[in-house]
């Protein structure tokens, strides 16, 4: 157990250089002038260049990618180029309202998904099943910005019950989570169902039916326990993609996460700031995959981890 | 079990529905005594499996439907309980074990957690007390170190093993009968014969009645007190082991008896019945097996022979029996 988690944390640190050496080169290759952004459209050539010099921009890729991951081993990300604060405050300052957003959308995820496969599997070939099936395909083909705003338009705008946007009560995250979990569901809810049929057909349902059991308790209790696997490991992806991919949600509810940080990085140029967020994104997946394979041999004893 | 006829719905090649039902069974019926170890044999696809399912009601409906007939046990028609009074019985007055031990045990719980389910659905037991039992069911079945086996998984334990354990929760309750649905198949033969005089011993001990559904007749001839044979979803003939085992009176008894090997049956190859069994949507208005009977007379094609009991408690239905 030991030796498995120290070669998954080396692993780790080995996917995270490569993820920092290909957005550094990416970024190096466009075609933007970071200095010339700072300094402004007034600015004249001898400024551009002194803080050029300044910010090591005029240094060989190769000799700036090492500065970088010199500043990155002792904790420092940098600082933004446009809010002049640092990088690491800029992303932890964020990273709770993140975090929450996500434990939010994970759960209504979860809740719509395994609820709705459930019944779809149990319902197999029947109308609700089918209705079930349409509705998961319309979640997963929704865009997000038109399920946010048709939830915001109804539940905020004409029932009043939630607040239009923002942060801070309970209140606020429950629009942005479900529209996160109606999309999530749906894909949740497919995979489900697909792995449901298959696991009651198997003969150990047969032998709890034989043993008494309730068809409630077959489902709940002998079927769920060998259907959520590949669900456990989908959860362990959504923590990462969660993590900066929330853009639209938090955009349509003025939700200040991350996503919203990487958007107007992107749209700045603000170099430092989007390889933080790069950066963040890639060690929360990291850390999503293995926290999920720890958790999958409680979910099934064959699966042992080497 | 009287006249238990038991239809599927019918699919065409790619797996639609073509709204046609196929009779599997056709009037099954037999008898088993208190205590009494019943053989039902027939070749694979005679309907052996579904007459086994049909008692727990277990077979998946849709597509299965039960046209007529009753299962009366203790005096009760199974077939007439509601769900919930038919949930008390399965597992609990009549257990039930399967042919793959392999896969009829669930992964992802200890075998130990499995046994006791059944005690946990039947019985007023506490915790420690059930425990208590668990430990004493896999002694029964012949399990050494008890203690440390109830905390492992199936996927650690052997195919003999988990038949054991298969056998240890279906009689965790003690049932009056236990059907047996080919329980040896799967394994190896000094596995199976272990778990054979396993369950004779266990019949002896608890006096419960025994279903074993087999399509080896070295098995019933050495376990059971009856035999029932099957052919294409009916009952052909039926009789105690010995006079049926010494005088076979339907000619497809006959011909399975005549392709067992013998040892004192010197060289040169085995007799084979010819041709195939019917499938349950085409066969034919008369007997099924007449394409196959070497005793086939005219009347055979025309009119099912009735299933008529001579003496000896010997019932077979055929118009011209082997003599």
């Amino acid at each position: 157990m030991a030796g498995y988690l120290l070669r998954r944390i080396i692993q780790a640190l080995l996917i995270l250089l490569g993820v920092t050496a290909i957005t550094f080169i990416l970024l190096y290759l466009l075609p933007a002038d970071p200095a010339r952004q700072i300094a402004g459209r007034s600015a004249t050539a001898a400024t551009v260049q002194s803080i050029r010099q300044q910010l090591g921009l005029d240094l060989p890729l190769w000799q700036q990618y090492l500065r970088y991951l010199g500043n990155l081993v002792q904790g420092d990300m940098g600082r933004s180029y446009i809010q002049r604060t640092e990088v690491a405050s800029l992303v932890w300052s964020r990273l709770p309202a993140t975090l929450l957003l996500m434990a939010g959308a994970i759960v209504c995820e979860l809740v719509i998904g395994l609820g709705a496969g459930i019944i779809a599997a149990v319902r197999r070939g029947r109308p609700t099943d089918t209705a079930i099936m349409v509705a998961s395909f319309l979640g997963v083909s929704a865009p997000q910005f038109v399920v946010g705003i048709l939830l915001l338009y109804v539940f905020a705008v004409q029932l009043g019950w939630f607040p239009i946007g923002g942060y801070g009560t309970f209140a606020h995250l429950v629009l942005p989570s479900l529209t996160l979990g109606i999309l999530g569901g749906g894909w949740y809810s497919r995979m489900t169902r697909s792995s449901m049929v298959d696991v009651l057909r198997q003969d150990y349902i047969r032998t709890a039916r034989a043993k008494g059991a309730t068809g409630g308790r077959i489902v709940l209790v002998h079927a769920l326990r060998n259907a959520v696997l590949p669900l456990i490991a989908m959860i362990g992806l959504d923590v990462g993609i969660f993590m900066s991919g929330a853009v639209v949600v938090e955009s349509v509810f003025g939700w200040p996460g991350i996503g919203q940080l990487t958007w107007q990085a992107i749209q700045q140029v603000d170099i430092p700031v989007i390889m933080g967020v790069t950066l963040t994104a890639a060690l929360f997946i990291v850390l999503g995959n293995l926290l999920a394979d720890l958790i999958a041999p409680l979910a099934d004893p064959r699966i042992k981890l080497r | 079990m009287e006249d238990l006829t038991v239809s599927f719905a019918g699919r065409d090649e790619p797996g639609r529905r073509t709204g046609q039902r196929a009779n599997v069974l056709e009037g099954v019926g037999f008898t088993l005594a208190i205590g009494a170890i019943v053989g039902l044999v027939g070749e694979s696809g005679c309907g052996k499996s579904v007459t086994a399912m049909s008692i727990l009601r277990l077979l998946p409906s849709p597509p299965s439907r039960v046209e007529r007939g009753r299962v009366l046990f203790e005096g009760v028609d199974l077939l007439t309980l509601d769900e919930g009074a038919m949930r008390d019985m399965r597992g609990n007055r009549v257990g039930m074990i399967f042919q793959e031990p392999m896969t009829s045990l669930n992964p992802t719980f200890t075998v130990g957690w499995q046994i006791d389910e059944a005690l946990r659905l039947h019985t007023p037991l506490g915790r420690k007390e059930r425990h208590q039992r668990c430990l004493e069911l896999l002694r029964l079945v012949g399990i050494g170190a008890p203690e440390r086996r109830l905390a492992q998984y199936p996927h650690e334990l052997s195919g003999g093993l988990r038949q054991r354990i298969m056998i240890a929760m279906a009689l965790a309750c003690e049932p009056r009968l236990l059907v047996a649905d080919e329980p040896t198949t799967a394994l190896d033969v000094t596995i199976q014969a272990q778990i054979l005089d396993l369950l004779a011993g266990i019949r002896e001990r608890l006096g419960m009645a025994i279903l074993l559904i087999t399509h080896d007749l070295g098995v019933v001839a050495e376990y059971c007190d009856e035999v029932v044979v099957m052919y294409a979803g009916r009952v052909i003939e039926t009789a105690p082991v010995r006079p049926l085992f010494a005088n076979p009176r339907h000619p497809y008894t006959a011909g399975l008896l005549a392709s067992m090997p013998k040892l004192d049956g010197g060289r040169g190859m085995l007799p084979t019945i010819p041709g195939m069994v019917p499938s349950p949507g085409s066969r034919p208005v008369g007997c099924p097996f007449t394409d196959r009977c070497p005793n086939a007379l005219p009347r055979c094609r025309t009119e099912m022979p009735p299933l008529e009991i001579g003496p000896d408690r010997h019932a077979f239905a055929c118009w011209n029996p082997v003599r």
